[in-house]
């Protein structure tokens, strides 16, 4: 390593180039770009709601304060929210791992009859999309979903995209263990399960990480569907009412700032730092450490079959 | 037909006796492999394919209460109507322009990124960049708005830093005022996927033979020469695809963003097709009109995305098709 490094920076050495310097000085830039936005959303979360109104918070509380966690975790709601929002995102990931996986394999297979029409078929959805009102006339008029968690489940259980880079990925494997395998006389249901799905968790956490991050991240269905629903509203949601809330009374908070403040002591504006906190905090403590998995299923889905 | 009935059993090897086979009998022989498969196809067919035959509503004055085929034929009236209306006209507008931003700044920045990134020696450094920028990728477009709010509100931190700078006499509305609404999206939206949207090329850039960098050192290359050479000429192909990719999906330029973020004054700049099919469709209860917008939006995807397809097959290019 050491060696290879010397190598490496004697080729440099040679031009005397002030590019590494600036170039990771732009990183550092980009580092504090990206983050600002979010430590300062922390920071305003933590800060008193009086104080906070008041603007100019920058990196760290300037009044610390626990009140606003305290009054959104004093409201029932954001349990509920939190309850609905993990079971739908833990369904809703279990099914699309299952059905991806078994449904990849199946069109992975060169011999299947089927194969040709049920890509094709599927590849097509990528680009045909009924839109948005004949999507909601099916759900809500045909089959009734509205007003119920299972429209958070039934329209979400396939990804035609997830299928696709997973069964790119099942093609990438040696031909020749599924070969020994039938030779020992394996049926199709018993190959997939104990060959195929394992060997395919590197793609199929990607996966899960995509159907999971997207069904924790919604907020549209709740809106379109669920909003009359209070039990069924989600975190997101959640925070979208807040969103609402803080912007049309934005002005109105800074005149009657005494009479709102007086009684709670908390300002929307810190309530709803919090609420985003909260609702954040669970996919940005866990995605640093699927990185690895990210990145390879992502490369994989832009090699072309 | 012993040794035929051994093949489809086994049927990796396509044998001659295997494609003698009769359909019937394969489909039976595998019919592991059909019940992996075939209830996602009526699963699929239910949910992205029955929705379009919705689309006929379009060419009636559809109410949902009166069935079906009892509703008045009206041709293409719904359609004469969205494009006399000035509003459905700006939302095309609208649409196309954030559409455009977000394709130029999504191919632009990704890889001027990815190309320094892969200039960083230190693997800790860089990886830590890596993790850094993936950040915004995964907060939700509501937490981002809401973000995005207060750090452009008048007392925000961008008009903190105009004002501490002398660019400006008294704080800019952004959020309030048209004209920026477009590149505010734009912007956020760089800010969200700009990091993310580099993964794909750093992964193209490692799978570039190292021996084609070396070779081009003896001859005097420098970097920036390496870069492009050897490392842009080595993206290409994974650029085009992404490309025609993009463009089909140009007209899904965004929804949640607009939705979430155009208050009532920006609305001439801010709503997309997709808000007016939403506003006039389940609001206002106007379905024809609604799902004609739809389909408009749905065909110039399609043409687009075909049309991409042709350039990039003449120029000799991969494509998706």
């Amino acid at each position: 390593m050491t060696t290879l490094r010397a190598k490496a920076d004697h080729g440099i050495r040679r031009r005397r180039s002030v590019f590494p310097f600036f170039n990771a000085l732009g990183m550092l830039l980009l580092v504090f770009v990206t983050l600002y936005p979010v430590i300062n959303t922390v920071a305003i979360s933590f800060n008193d709601g009086t104080d906070a109104v008041r603007g100019g918070i920058g990196l760290w509380p300037r009044q610390f304060s626990l009140k606003s966690y305290e009054t959104i975790f004093s409201d029932e709601a954001i349990f509920n929210a939190f309850f609905i929002t993990v079971s739908r995102t833990a369904i809703q990931t279990v099914l699309n791992v299952v059905i991806t996986a078994m449904l990849s394999f199946a069109l992975s297979r060169r011999e299947y009859v089927l194969r040709k029409l049920i890509t094709t078929v599927f590849v097509l959805t990528m680009y045909i999309n009924a839109g948005l009102i004949p999507n909601y006339l099916l759900l809500q008029r045909t089959l009734g979903l509205g007003k119920s968690f299972w429209v958070y489940i039934l329209p979400t259980m396939l990804s035609c995209f997830n299928m696709i880079v997973t069964r790119t990925y099942i093609l990438s494997l040696p031909e020749a263990m599924v070969e020994s395998a039938r030779i020992d006389g394996a049926g199709d249901f018993y190959l997939f399960w104990t060959i195929i799905f394992p060997l395919c968790m590197p793609v199929l956490a990607t996966v899960a990480l995509f159907v999971a991050v997207g069904a924790w991240n919604s907020w549209f269905d709740t809106h379109l569907y669920n909003a009359g629903k209070v039990q069924l509203h989600t975190l997101q949601y959640l925070l979208k009412m807040k969103l609402a809330t803080t912007t049309n009374s934005a002005n109105a908070a800074l005149t009657s700032l005494d009479a709102a403040s007086s009684t709670t002591n908390t300002t929307p504006v810190t309530v709803r730092a919090a609420i985003t906190v909260v609702s954040a905090a669970p996919i940005v403590m866990i995605y640093p450490f699927l990185q690895r998995y990210f990145v390879v299923g992502l490369s994989v889905g832009s090699v072309k079959d | 037909m012993r040794t035929a009935k051994a093949t489809v059993g086994s049927p990796t090897a396509v044998t001659r006796e295997y494609r003698r086979t009769p359909f019937g009998r394969k489909l039976w022989h595998q019919r592991q492999l059909a019940l992996m498969s075939v209830p996602m196809l009526l699963y699929i067919l239910l949910f992205n394919y029955s929705p379009l035959w919705g689309w006929i509503t379009a060419f009636m004055n559809y109410k949902p209460s009166v069935p079906l085929f009892e509703n008045e034929w009206v041709g293409f009236q719904n359609f004469v109507w969205l494009f006399g209306k000035p509003e459905f006209l700006r939302a095309i507008r609208n649409t196309f322009a954030m559409a455009a931003i977000n394709l130029v700044f999504g191919f632009v920045f990704p890889i001027a990124l990815a190309l320094l990134l892969n200039e960083i020696r230190s693997l800790r450094f860089k990886r830590t960049v890596q993790t850094v920028t993936y950040l915004p990728h995964f907060l939700s477009w509501v937490i981002v708005v809401g973000i995005a709010q207060t750090i452009f509100a008048g007392d925000g931190a961008i008009n903190r830093m105009i004002l501490a700078l002398g660019l400006a006499e008294k704080p800019v509305f952004f959020l309030g005022e048209g004209k920026y609404f477009w590149w505010l999206v734009g912007g956020i939206n760089l800010w969200k996927e700009c990091g993310w949207n580099t993964i794909i090329y750093l992964a193209a850039m490692a799978s570039i033979d190292p021996a084609l960098y070396e070779a081009a050192e003896m001859d005097g290359a420098g970097r920036f020469r390496k870069m492009f050479h050897i490392t842009l000429p080595g993206i290409k192909s994974t650029f085009m695809v992404l490309l025609i990719m993009n463009i089909g999906y140009l007209m899904e330029a965004g929804f949640e963003i607009q939705y979430l973020m155009g208050q009532n004054v920006v609305m001439d700049w801010s709503q997309t097709i997709d808000i007016f099919a939403l506003k006039y469709g389940i609001n206002k209860g106007q379905y024809s009109r609604a799902i004609a917008a739809g389909i408009f939006k749905s065909l110039v995807s399609i043409t687009l995305m075909l049309s991409a397809n042709f350039i990039a097959k003449r120029m000799g290019e991969d494509t998706l098709l």
